[in-house]
């Protein structure tokens, strides 16, 4: 178990250094930026699923006045070549045709035409005046349908795995694994448990719409404001998008209003700065809430098949899935990580996994919170409820069994460190909603969570101030905190106040590189590199001391913030403290700067074991969920307060995903509930308060045992509200949402009505 | 199009504006008088991010045109501090962690403090059914609702 640390600032939960600044209104988000002789772009969006694009024609809406740019796909280089270099993969053919259709539109909202005018009000009416030639096509709108024989095709140059010996087809890449001998296993085990889910296609629901400001200059530079959750990776996504070196271009992050992996892609930016360039004067452009659902997001819809085997005593000897995973237009599922993550709470002697990433005419999606986990564990996670249903086991005492452990090997392949699944589920058996028992009518779910984090790279500077005060500079957008979390870090590293360091997010042009805040990596991998850079700040202070008295700085320690001459060195000084360093410091040699730049590997795996009681109403079909409890290991929590919202927002987002949201298609693939009014998020008055059990396993790859905590949260509820509404039904609804309407639909059917 | 003429009132300061007839106060504020701590998150009045109080009532200002602001008060996030004093809501945020993006915060503390202009001692499922129009997608509620009755507390007990 975790030694025991006697921290001084980390595992507190001050108030973080931007908070003033966001509950008076003073921080700047990314549509709240206004330059002078700023015009508005608007975009011009496909209203077919699938279409032919003959012709493209903006002259009349050049003509209006007000107008001064129109641009379509004819704007931008053509034939982009090569892979993206970033979290999210892909091609930059791909991406340069996702920000603008060339010869095809690939779903209803997909970007054909822009235009800038003096107000966004002019800007929307010029939209009119673009005319389009489409030769409309038959959509394809779920992957059941893409997989057919004889499907339409989306894109006729497309081959399963880039296989062009054999006929194109919409399923883009098949990922296949397997240990032990599953037939067999399957064979010796005394019951097998089977089960078929669906889940569908969900949005991130991030509160602010995408928004950017460019302006392109003479010198053929420009220099993009925009809501991001990487500006590095905006930088070269539109430098690639627009063939343009990503020396040409400089990216200031805004404030950013939530992301979930929506905001590691970019939509708006190359538009922006074509404008720009087009019209000579800054450009903004601000998405609606009803372009975010309809050409942003969302994360795929999918379809899987489990079969879980185990002998009577609840040993598990294998398990198999096939999932297929809807891309949206273009290829680029999160399959991969479904795959990898869906058994991997289990120490699996024989499994096999089947992955299938297809297009469909829908959004290109975008990485959402763990994406592909939840999807896929909350089919594994079913069949096991069933599974312990039908040995008549406790759920948690036949997770505890098959439990994954320090030394087992991932199902994904490397052997675990120490990691925290056993920790939690014990931690659920024993929290006393689990122990009470539940009410009259009240049903109990349980589920785990798995998430892999990422580490990548990340830079960081920390600078002193003349009266000893600290700026930590680093390049990843404060999405829930992270500033406090940085400056925690720094506190604690350097022995001084946390109220005497400061977090500041630079740009693409005043830090050093960082890859997304995504992928639960920030606290984890730019954390380590603002320790290692207060380390160089603490060396440097050491070398400053032990020249100011004449001893070597190997004779010097740091202790509390204080330079001290090492027991039994002989000198009569004072202590220096970081404040008298910096003070002297240019008489002592200049600036003190620490700095650290590193490629972060080891971020340890978090799991969870999550648990709620529902009440299911059978008149409407309507689940309330009455209590949830979100237990997590967290590596070592540094912001508590954090940690804890992480776990809980991902709680709500999960039972979102799990109780109500689905984008609803008409036939023709336009989406029919593209406001918040229908496509319904929890509101607050939906949810009860919900409880947190933060474990602590440290991870041993990280200065302070840091695993990343953003992402794991979201990916049981799915599961766990399931299980609990067929505890409070007894029986199973396999495919999500369990809304009132799909609630009820199936109570009537089970009950002949 | 004719621009509109308006005097208002904002956080006590009148203010005037030529708007467009199709502008929502919203627009208004944040693109004529340069007000952006008032946030869009739908422009359908569906997610609260645009809360102001109109006369003291909770408004959401995307629904409400800038022409129809004649003669009103206007209370923005940007008027709820007292001069370089936080007010007790504001604290409780920051204090209980209620905010992870803050893209909603501003939203969220208009309409906490109609809630408590009117009811000061709320219980939670009060608190849960008022706020029930302002979206939040970060923190699932929890600290949000704790800090909107931790603020009640304070204020009950000062007063
Ligand atoms: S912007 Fe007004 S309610 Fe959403
Ligand atoms: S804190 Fe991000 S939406 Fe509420």
């Amino acid at each position: 178990m975790a030694e025991a640390h006697d921290y001084k600032a980390i595992g507190t939960s001050p108030v973080r250094p931007d908070g003033v600044d966001k509950v008076t209104g003073r921080a700047n988000f990314g549509a709240d930026l206004n330059l002078p002789n700023m015009l508005h772009g608007k975009v011009l969006r496909s209203p077919h699923a699938h279409a032919r694009i003959r012709s493209v024609d903006v002259s009349r809406a050049l003509e209006m006045d007000g107008v001064y740019a129109a641009i379509s796909g004819a704007d931008f280089p053509s034939g982009a070549e090569g892979d993206i270099q970033g979290e999210g993969g892909g091609t930059v053919s791909d991406l340069a045709q996702n920000i603008v259709a060339r010869d095809k539109a690939l779903y209803h909202g997909h970007p054909v035409a822009a235009v800038a005018a003096k107000t966004p009000y002019i800007a929307e009416r010029a939209l009119d005046l673009i005319e389009v030639d489409y030769e409309v096509l038959p959509p394809v709108l779920d992957v059941d349908e893409a997989m057919a024989d004889g499907a339409t095709l989306i894109n006729e140059n497309l081959h399963t795995n880039g296989d062009t010996s054999q006929p194109a087809s919409n399923v883009a890449g098949i990922t296949k694994f397997e240990r032990g001998d599953v037939d067999e296993a399957f064979a010796e085990a005394d019951l097998i448990v089977e089960g078929e889910y669906r889940t569908p296609t969900a949005h991130q629901g991030y509160i602010e719409p995408h928004a950017c400001t460019a302006t392109y200059s003479e010198e053929g530079k420009a220099t993009i404001w925009c809501c991001t959750q990487g500006h590095f990776d905006v930088r070269s996504l539109t430098a690639s998008v627009l063939g343009v070196s990503v020396g040409d271009l400089k990216v200031i992050p805004s404030e950013i209003g939530g992301g979930f992996g929506g905001k590691t892609v970019i939509y708006l930016e190359p538009l922006a700065v074509k404008l720009s360039e087009v019209s000579g004067r800054p450009v903004k452009m601000v998405m609606s809430r009803e372009e975010v659902f309809r050409a942003t997001g969302p994360t795929s819809a999918t379809h899987s098949r489990v079969k879980v085997g185990a002998k009577k005593d609840g040993t598990i000897t294998a398990a198999s899935a096939w999932i297929a995973y809807e891309a949206g237009a273009f290829p680029g599922a999160p399959v991969g990580p479904g795959c990898m993550a869906i058994f991997a709470p289990y120490d699996l002697p024989n499994f096999r996994v089947e992955g299938f990433d297809v297009l469909v005419n829908k959004p290109k999606v975008a990485a959402y919170r763990a994406p592909g986990a939840p999807q896929a564990m909350y089919a594994m996670e079913s069949a096991v409820d069933d599974l312990a249903r039908e040995l008549d086991m406790d759920p948690i005492d036949l997770r505890l069994m098959n439990a994954a452990d320090e030394g087992t090997q991932a199902p994904y392949g490397p052997t675990f460190p120490p990691i925290g699944i056993r920790d939690c589920l014990q931690a659920a058996k024993a929290h006393p909603n689990y122990t009470t028992p539940k009410g009259e009518g009240v049903g109990r779910g349980i589920a785990a969570g798995f998430w892999f984090n990422i580490g990548m790279q990340s830079s960081a500077e920390v600078r002193l101030s003349e009266d000893g005060t600290v700026t930590v500079v680093e390049g990843n957008p404060d999405i829930g905190g992270t500033r406090a979390s940085m400056c925690l870090m720094a506190a604690e590293t350097l022995g001084v106040p946390y109220e005497t360091v400061r977090a500041h997010v630079g740009d693409t042009e005043s830090t050093g590189f960082c890859n997304v805040t995504g992928g639960s990596r920030t606290t984890f991998a730019t954390g380590m590199a603002v320790v290692q850079a207060c380390e160089d700040i603490i060396a440097q202070c050491k070398q400053r001391a032990a020249a100011t008295w004449d001893i070597d700085a190997d004779q010097v320690d740091w202790t509390d913030g204080e330079a001290v001459p090492q027991p039994g060195v002989n000198v009569d000084v004072q202590p220096l403290s970081l404040a008298d360093i910096a003070g002297n410091a240019g008489r002592t040699g200049g600036p003190i700067l620490g700095r650290a730049s590193l490629n972060a590997q080891g971020a340890g795996a978090s799991f969870s074991v999550n648990m709620a009681d529902v009440t299911v109403d059978r008149e409407t079909g309507k689940v309330d969920v009455v209590n949830f409890t979100a237990i997590q290991d967290a590596g070592t929590a540094i912001h508590r307060a954090y940690v804890e919202g992480q776990m809980q927002g991902g709680a709500v987002q999960g039972l979102g995903w799990a109780l109500n949201e689905e984008y609803v298609y008409d036939a023709n693939g336009e989406m029919e509930n593209a406001g918040f009014l229908d496509y319904r998020v929890p509101v607050t008055s939906d949810m009860p308060m919900i409880d947190t059990h933060i474990v602590e396993v440290p991870n041993p790859s990280h200065p302070y045992g840091v695993r990343g905590v953003g992402e794991t949260p979201i990916v049981a509820p799915l599961s766990v509200a399931a299980n609990a509404v067929r505890d409070a039904l007894g029986f199973r609804i396999p495919d999500l949402p369990l809304s009132p309407p799909n609630v009820l639909a199936a109570i009537d059917d089970r009950e002949g009505a | 199009m004719a621009k509109v003429h308006v005097t208002t009132s904002v956080n006590g300061e009148e203010r005037e504006v030529l708007c467009e007839p199709h502008q929502s106060l919203l627009d208004v504020l944040r693109d004529e008088l340069g007000m952006t701590g008032t946030k869009e998150g739908c422009a359908t009045g569906d997610c609260g991010a645009c809360s102001v109080l109109i006369d003291g009532r909770l408004v959401c200002s995307c629904l409400m045109l800038g022409v129809e602001a004649e003669g009103v008060d206007i209370t923005t996030i940007e008027g709820i501090a007292n001069g370089s004093e936080l007010h007790v809501l504001q604290r409780k945020f920051l204090e209980h962690a209620a905010l992870q993006c803050g893209i909603c915060t501003p939203g969220f503390i208009v309409a906490a403090k109609a809630l408590l202009d009117t009811n000061p001692d709320p219980d939670e499922t009060t608190i849960r059914y008022w706020l029930a129009g302002n979206l939040c997608r970060c923190t699932g509620y929890d600290k949000i609702v704790r800090a909107v009755q931790d603020a009640a507390q304070e204020l009950a007990y000062e007063a």
